[in-house]
């Protein structure tokens, strides 16, 4: 299993810039908690989509040869919530790119309303400054994990 | 391009407040990126890339933040400490750097505390004067 948490791609230009989408639902089970007569998305599962997009975008830049983790929120900031039947759009561009990293620079709106910027800091963990050694299998672009992008990439 | 240490010094504190989320009195020149301000290892990569926007310059991979190529050379290392010929290679590698302090006892595990923000103003310095 692999937990995608965005629903389609409708705009990506490789090593630039990327742009998905992702309806919410009453069917996800955590808004029935989060909160009692108040569902709202919670803004951890943002930040989450966002980093989807951005590592996939981030990941795409070197053909899904590196295993991308995100590394750091560089920034988030929250402006409005977001409800069951909402469509939100989550555009991400690469700011910089490097062998060992990459920022990416990121909001979330629904209609004409911002929603969120959000920031990130993903490592490409092979090229840690620290020299640390990972498994040879990219466990994180996975067979599984092409194998749904068939379905969400535009 | 001509700018001033002054300038350079507080355009680093602009990058250095952002990326580490550190107030503006904690970064002082003599500040050590690690100890004082608690940089950790992806910090060091955010901070080369926004000091890139910054100044609209590149910094090739090594050439700020240089020490971990040493760590793996046994040659310039010994027991933990560098070997005359591995000082000389870091002040080769970090002429932007004061090592007079670090040389009286070169021991790696103090390698961290070479990264001062002084040293990024220094390396901003003689980068932008080179250009």
């Amino acid at each position: 299993m692999r937990w995608i948490w965005i629903d389609k791609f409708v705009e990506f230009q490789s090593g630039r810039q990327a742009v998905a989408i992702k309806n919410v639902t009453l069917a996800e089970e955590h808004l029935h908690d989060h909160f009692p007569d108040f569902p709202v998305m919670p803004e951890c599962l943002m930040i989450e989509a966002m980093a989807q997009t951005a590592g996939i975008l981030v990941g795409e830049a070197k053909k899904f040869q590196e295993k991308v983790i995100l590394a750091k929120i560089k920034k988030c900031v929250f402006f409005d919530y977001v409800k069951p039947g909402d469509t939100i759009k989550l555009e991400a561009k690469i700011e910089s790119i490097a062998p060992e990293a990459a920022s990416t620079a990121g909001k979330i709106t629904r209609g004409s309303t911002l929603i969120a910027e959000i920031d990130l800091m993903f490592s490409h963990i092979d090229q840690n400054l620290a020299g640390k050694k990972f498994p040879d299998e990219n466990f994180v672009f996975t067979d599984t994990f092409k194998s749904l992008m068939m379905g969400i990439a535009d | 391009m001509a700018i001033s240490r002054d300038e350079i010094f507080k355009k680093v504190r602009n990058v250095l407040m952002d990326a580490l989320g550190v107030d503006e009195d904690e970064v002082t020149t003599g500040a050590t990126l690690m100890g004082d301000l608690g940089a950790e290892s992806i910090d060091f990569l955010d901070i080369v890339f926004r000091l890139e926007k910054t100044f609209g310059i590149k910094i090739p991979r090594e050439e700020l933040f240089p020490a971990e190529n040493l760590l793996n050379n046994p040659q310039l290392i010994n027991n933990g400490k560098l070997t005359a010929a591995g000082l000389t290679e870091l002040r080769n590698r970090m002429p932007h750097t004061d090592l007079s302090e670090f040389e009286k006892d070169p021991n790696i595990n103090k390698l961290g505390n070479l990264f001062t923000v002084n040293a990024i103003v220094n390396y901003i310095d003689i980068k932008s004067k080179n250009i």
